[in-house]
């Protein structure tokens, strides 16, 4: 039992990952948020839902975790004026989970300080919530102006620079405010939602083959990590388990993901401070991998290879051959370029000291995944929470203390060099099985299944509710860059405006899976 | 206009200017090809600039509402400075008429002067990342432009004018000689270059990140014509900085006006001197890494005391 409270009953979870349920009471939630928080745990997500259906007014969903397990808290809310305690004070990252509930379910945090909306630009009205099943999207059109008071900053000499949502290059949209004295930055605060897609009202509206796909582009970086997420909450209400070859292939393809995305990440961490070099000789190693992703699994991101129930990519021993070869070409070459990074004064002097999150900040922020390892926040769900085949892969967490962009990079080499010696474990461990699904056609009636997944970025969760048919009612996929967005408003502060960049891409963060 | 040399020295000094406006693109090009081969690319070849040029000349220029006049004709005096500073710098010949009428300091004036016009018109628009832009060419220009002078005054000291027709016959037309002082002017000049011409470790032509850019966030409001000139002009001044470069270090080969035979090797030998000097940019680059911007003054400041050593130096040994 993680959590021990008098008024709280917990039921567990079936499914590949330790979770336990319960139903709580709105005077219950401050307490529980707070006990956990003492015991060292984080929030992991929170969300709402139109229980209109069932009978009810809404409910709030609150995921928290420690070393235990998972905890899934729902709290019943009144149809009129639904509102819960906020929780802010305790954990700093729910902040914008509860405006974004406002902004889709006007579920409202009382004694919350900060109303401001967050996801919501002019695309629908001010008091018309787009989650709500009664929502008409034609009558809700908006021709508000989008004004959003961003916090002023004032003294001598300090200015404001503006930057996005469009920017020089072609990258995601987001806007970044700096207040900043001379090039030093005084305070930067985000403003997000512009890629907002109604990917979680989409969910509402799809068969769980068809939200398989959904899933599975939420943020496209991280394809593998939700669509096993998604597969995970499918299975964990069906109770079913895949057979052990898809698991085998499903953990190979989740760390070709992270391969894949920390050459990018160090290529253009090269490319920030102006090492091309660096930047495409990554660059071309990535392009390999893709490309092997293409000829052998059919997709160069592997999307739609992970399914509810198992997998639809089989790998031949041709195909193993392939991948063994790739993996001793990547550790040489990338060993290599480590040495060049680490060797060369003038990329060091840039990654050393920019954009620095202390443990102790870290740790109130709740930052996770790698830019947590990098500031000694030691969660991997592989390692924590092992589901097959992890448990037996004994994977070697990463972590480093000085919470910068060095440290950031040494913790993605590191899980880079880590993740190929598992590939070659899976490799030799992958079973020949019987099939490689179980087909799953429908979900049970009412049911409620969380799955969570270490992608590359940090632990990437899905929850799937079912209504009384078995259909998809709710669906919430949760990005790490939730945690992980606030932190960086923090690193920045007391850098040089130009260092910016460099920090950002040091934890690139993801625009669409926050903005859902 | 009866005096045939006359005539003749005006026709070397137009050959020189076509030659140099043409050929600037092509020097970009050529940097830009040596950077993708050392980096294992293919490249989009030597002639990329002038495929930019044609594109950019072709589509409508978007003028930001408030920008006033200044905006409008910076482009085009950046452009004439550039122009007018390759027509300056002995390049095929020594003695053209318009070096006549304008020594290192002017030249050094004129490149100021187009500094000047394009910091305000970043300013104008009233941008963030202009006026950002133009404050960190100014903490980087100040810097340079004294380095520049001293790199020009030790060489002056050796030819005794502060014409630079003057300096190169001194060094090019005299007997091979090593002087110790022009070792670490052309140090202190190489410095100044890659501030000047917004290189890497100090700027980063090829960034997108506006936020980091020093040269390409002044320009950020400028499309079509505009944009064209300027980045034209900037080819022109990166070809203009290796000129002065080669007139000072390394001027041998060159020619005096009327000497028709020996024109084409002139030319063969600064086309030589100019592919060199590109590739050793394009090594230079790749080696280094951008440095923290509050680096650049100690980098420039490094430019300035290796000039003044070899303005000492001169003082010392009398070479």
């Amino acid at each position: 039992m993680p959590i021990k409270h008098p008024n709280l009953h917990l039921e567990p979870m079936n499914g590949a990952i330790p979770a336990w349920h319960g139903e709580i009471a709105d005077s219950d939630l401050l307490p529980i948020c707070q006990n956990v928080r003492d015991g060292g745990g984080r929030l992991v997500a929170l969300w709402g839902s139109d229980e209109h259906a069932q009978g009810n007014g809404f409910a709030l969903h609150v995921v928290l975790v420690n070393e235990t397990g998972l905890v899934c808290l729902s709290m019943a809310l009144p149809a009129e004026q639904p509102s819960h305690p906020d929780i802010s004070q305790i954990f700093p990252a729910a902040n914008r989970m509860q405006r974004t509930v406002y902004d889709l379910l006007g579920i409202y945090a009382h004694e919350g300080h900060d109303h401001r909306k967050w996801l919501r630009h002019a695309a629908w009205r001010s008091g018309s919530f787009p989650l709500r099943k009664d929502f008409d999207a034609a009558q809700s059109r908006s021709d508000d102006s989008d004004s959003y008071p961003f916090v002023q900053v004032e003294g001598q000499g300090v200015h404001e620079i503006p930057v996005g949502p469009v920017h020089a290059g072609v990258i995601e949209p987001g806007h970044f405010r700096f207040s900043i004295v001379g090039e030093k930055v005084l305070r930067l605060e985000q403003r997000f939602g512009y890629t907002h897609k109604g990917i979680e009202k989409r969910f509402e509206s799809l068969s769980l083959q068809q939200g398989a796909k959904l899933a599975g582009r939420v943020s496209g970086d991280s394809s593998v990590a939700y669509a096993w997420a998604y597969a995970m909450a499918a299975e964990s209400i069906a109770n079913v388990t895949p057979p052990d070859r898809a698991l085998w292939l499903r953990a190979l393809l989740l760390e070709r993901e992270r391969v894949a995305n920390h050459l990018g990440d160090l290529g253009y961490l090269g490319n920030d401070v102006a090492l091309s070099f660096g930047f495409v000789q990554f660059g071309i190693l990535k392009e390999q991998l893709l490309r092997n992703n293409a000829a052998l699994f059919g997709h160069r991101y592997l999307m739609d290879r992970i399914i509810p129930g198992g997998v639809t990519a089989d790998l031949s021993a041709e195909g193993k051959r392939v991948i063994e070869a790739e993996l001793a070409m990547l550790e040489r070459e990338v060993r290599l370029l480590r040495g060049i990074y680490d060797e060369h004064a003038g990329v060091q002097d840039r990654f050393i000291g920019a954009g620095r999150v202390e443990p102790k900040l870290a740790a109130q922020l709740g930052l996770c995944g790698l830019a947590g390892r990098a500031s000694a926040q030691a969660w991997d769900t592989r390692v924590q929470f092992p589901c097959a085949p992890y448990d037996k892969l004994d994977v070697q967490m990463a972590t480093y203390r000085n919470g910068d962009v060095a440290a950031r990079v040494i913790v993605r080499f590191d899980e880079l060099f880590e993740s190929l010696r598992l590939q070659r474990e899976i490799l030799v461990n992958l079973v020949q099985g019987d099939g490689l699904a179980i087909p799953l056609a429908k979900l049970p009636a009412n049911g409620l299944g969380i799955g969570m997944v270490e992608g590359w970025r940090g632990e990437v969760m899905v929850a799937i509710h079912t209504d009384a048919r078995g259909n998809l009612t709710r669906v919430h996929p949760h990005d790490p860059s939730w945690q992980n967005w606030p932190a960086l408003e923090h690193a920045a502060l007391g850098n040089i405006v130009p260092d910016f960049p460099l920090i950002n891409k040091s934890f690139n963060l993801s625009y669409s899976g926050h903005d859902l | 206009m009866d005096n045939p040399e006359q005539i003749l020295a005006i026709l070397f000094q137009l050959t020189q200017l076509m030659l140099v406006v043409l050929l600037a693109p092509l020097l970009t090009g050529w940097v830009n090809q040596c950077q993708a081969w050392l980096q294992n690319r293919s490249g989009a070849g030597i002639l990329q600039p002038y495929r930019v040029l044609h594109k950019l000349f072709l589509k409508d220029a978007v003028m930001a509402y408030n920008a006033s006049w200044l905006f409008n004709v910076t482009p085009y005096i950046v452009f004439g400075c550039m122009w007018l500073a390759a027509a300056i710098i002995p390049i095929i010949a020594v003695d053209l008429p318009f070096s006549q009428a304008a020594d290192v300091i002017a030249l050094v004036g004129v490149f100021a002067l187009a500094r000047v016009f394009i910091a305000l018109a970043a300013m104008d628009i009233g941008t963030s990342f202009g006026t950002m832009g133009a404050r960190r060419e100014m903490l980087v220009s100040f810097l340079a432009e004294p380095a520049l002078l001293m790199v020009l005054f030790t060489s002056s000291m050796i030819s005794h004018s502060t014409q630079l027709p003057r300096i190169v016959e001194a060094l090019a037309h005299h007997e091979f000689v090593l002087y110790p002082s022009l070792a670490f002017a052309a140090l202190a000049f190489l410095i100044v270059l890659l501030a000047e011409n917004a290189r890497i470790p100090v700027d980063n032509p090829g960034t997108h990140l506006e936020l980091t850019m020093i040269h390409e966030a002044m320009i950020l409001e400028y499309s079509a014509r505009h944009l064209a000139l300027i980045e034209w002009a900037s080819s022109l001044k990166l070809f203009a900085y290796i000129s002065i470069g080669i007139a000072l270090f390394f001027p041998h080969g060159i020619v005096e006006v009327g000497n028709w035979a020996g024109l084409p090797l002139a030319i063969f030998l600064l086309l030589l001197k100019l592919l060199t000097a590109g590739a050793g940019l394009a090594v230079l680059e790749s080696l280094m890494a951008k440095m923290r911007i509050f680096r650049a003054p100690e980098f420039l400041g490094t430019a300035f005391l290796l000039a003044v050593l070899g303005l000492l130096i001169h003082f010392l040994l009398g070479a």
